[in-house]
């Protein structure tokens, strides 16, 4: 239990998952929108997050003690919406007016337009020093709430996030947690080809991070991680989630034309049949 | 101005608990005070002023009011992404603080001094940009950017700047202040050019010209109310920056006059920096010189324009 709020089982959250990969797909083929991929590869992560970690209100997200979430890899806005839906920040109905023409659920998140974004975000690299600056209020102010800053591998080849991962050990950020959504691939190839991404873990070591390894596929072992580091020391917490672009539906599973491609009705269908859905 | 900015906001902070002073590995001693009596709202960012930026923003979504100190070529020039995204699209209250715009750092080399970051701030919705003439002014400005819900730049100039106001002037962000009347020009001055301006100004009066002398410290918003008077009133209005002349106080006071009819309007002279690098070692009062900036050459230049009206 996460103040008040019970976590589901383990079968609840991975059909959960699977509703919500087919709701992500089925959006974005309806809108026209790409970077599917990406958010399929990050949708355990969140659920991992909002449904076995934080402490937020959904009927009350200002509330001032919430942990806070960033979602710095702001191209998988589609899932983080979802996931926001099914926890209770507003009928999923909205997010079906994803990208539409004056839509308040933009591409890329958008700060205050929606109850439980916490930040814009889109251009890569911004999060993580948005996150320490949280996180450092919250040492300030003396409160308890934690900051998570989802960002993509790719999205570490940006020199603010090396900034920033040096800033938050030398402030004793331990209330801050770094995911990583290591799915290997960025907008035109391999992440570690690249740039020399690898070894992420031992990176974050390094830089004075208590770094650690998950299966980002794997929601029980990343909810169990996310709490076992609840109580850890001073050193900020980055955890490196090893995941598969396109995670869930054969056909896009580690194939990165799932960048930019829109999903047809064709492949709607397809890919919720393989969900268990039709 | 540099220790005056440091002096009031250690007092301000004192009052105002939101205040926290980030800076960008610079100043050594300045900030001794500060430190001293809030350890835990003061941070030297390091030289990452890009993250410096970012973490300003998030501390100010907490609730806090971040002062964000470094030369302006870096925390203007550098991290400008950051700034129009985290801060300016966001709009929040964050407070930059650029030391050493124009060519103050001249003598450093063209890495440290920075001609362009009035234009890059006064082009990015929801910025506020100001440029104190002197210590009363800056400390003026620090009060006031406190009152301000969006982001704010102030252009300060370094130390031991000479003081124009004998008394703390009634300062708004968008009001000029007037610091002589004259009634043949008007000469906007603004920034630590003034005093250079107030000069060329009492030169000027020698050859029988009486200017106008007004700190035109906000760039934006532009004191509208100020310009349409001056305009109507004066055959010549100056104006005079330590800044280049492609987006700074003359090109905004040009964008306003090409906007708005004025049935007898005046004629716009603008004094700045011209539209290139300097690829050698320069002095400021040299580079100044070169540019009509110093109170001599101002004097001639605007002397030459006014007799051409006439």
């Amino acid at each position: 239990m996460i103040n008040g709020y019970d976590i589901m089982d383990k079968q609840t959250l991975d059909q959960l998952s699977k509703q919500i990969r087919a709701e992500v797909i089925e959006t974005a083929h309806k809108t026209e929108t790409i970077h599917v991929g990406g958010c399929l590869s990050c949708v355990d992560i969140l659920i991992a997050l909002y449904f076995g970690c934080m402490s937020v209100r959904p009927e009350e997200p200002n509330w001032p003690d919430r942990d806070r979430f960033i979602l710095s890899k702001g191209h998988a806005a589609l899932a983080f919406y979802t996931v926001l839906a099914h926890r209770g920040f507003y009928p999923l109905e909205q997010v079906f007016t994803f990208n539409k023409d004056k839509s308040l659920f933009t591409e890329h998140p958008v700060w205050k337009n929606i109850p439980g974004v916490e930040a814009t975000s889109g251009s890569l690299g911004h999060g993580l020093g948005i996150g320490s600056g949280m996180a450092l209020a919250a040492k300030i102010s003396k409160n308890p709430y934690r900051t998570f800053v989802l960002m993509s591998d790719g999205e570490c080849e940006e020199g603010s996030i090396w900034e920033a991962v040096l800033f938050a050990p030398a402030n004793h950020l331990g209330n801050l947690v770094a995911i990583i959504d290591y799915n290997q691939w960025q907008a035109c190839g391999r992440s570690n080809e690249i740039m020399n991404l690898s070894p992420l873990k031992e990176k974050f070591s390094a830089f004075g991070w208590a770094a650690y390894e998950v299966d980002g596929h794997d929601i029980g072992a990343m909810i169990v991680l996310l709490q076992s580091i609840r109580s850890s020391t001073d050193r900020p917490v980055a955890i490196i989630a090893h995941t598969i672009k396109g995670k869930g539906v054969s056909f896009m599973e580690d194939d990165n034309n799932w960048h930019y491609r829109v999903p047809s009705a064709d492949d709607v269908q397809k890919a919720r049949q393989e969900l268990g859905f039709q | 101005m540099r220790d005056s900015f440091s002096e009031e906001l250690t007092e301000l902070a004192g009052s105002d608990p939101r205040i926290v002073l980030l800076m960008g590995d610079i100043g050594n001693h300045m900030f001794d005070r500060f430190k001293e009596l809030f350890p835990n709202r003061f941070f030297n960012c390091g030289i990452a002023e890009s993250n410096m930026i970012s973490v300003a923003a998030g501390l100010a979504m907490s609730g806090f009011r971040p002062f964000v100190y470094t030369f302006s070529a870096f925390d203007v020039g550098r991290p400008f992404e950051q700034i129009r995204v985290d801060l300016a699209f966001q709009n929040l209250p964050v407070v930059i603080i650029g030391l050493g715009g124009g060519l103050t750092y001249s003598s450093l080399g063209p890495t440290h001094y920075i001609c362009e970051d009035l234009a890059i701030t006064r082009a990015l919705p929801n910025m506020t940009v100001v440029c104190p003439a002197d210590a009363v002014e800056t400390r003026a400005a620090i009060r006031a950017a406190l009152q301000r819900e969006g982001p704010v730049y102030i252009r300060i100039g370094k130390k031991n700047e000479p003081v124009i106001h004998k008394t703390t002037p009634d300062f708004v962000i968008g009001k000029g202040i007037i610091i002589e009347e004259g009634t043949d020009i008007c000469i906007l001055g603004t920034g630590t050019i003034l005093p250079n301006v107030i000069a060329a100004a009492h030169r000027l009066r020698e050859y029988g010209i009486k200017p106008r002398v007004v700190s035109f410290h906000t760039l934006k918003p532009l004191d509208t109310i100020l310009l349409k008077k001056a305009f109507s009133d004066y055959p010549l209005v100056v104006t005079v920056e330590e800044h280049s002349l492609i987006g700074g106080l003359g090109s905004a006071v040009a964008e306003w006059l090409s906007d708005h009819f004025l049935p007898q309007k005046g004629h716009l002279m603008r004094i700045g920096i011209a539209d290139e690098f300097l690829h050698y070692a320069v002095k400021q009062k040299s580079a100044l010189d070169a540019y009509n900036l110093s109170p001599d050459k101002l004097a001639e230049a605007i002397h030459v324009q006014y007799r051409k009206l006439h």
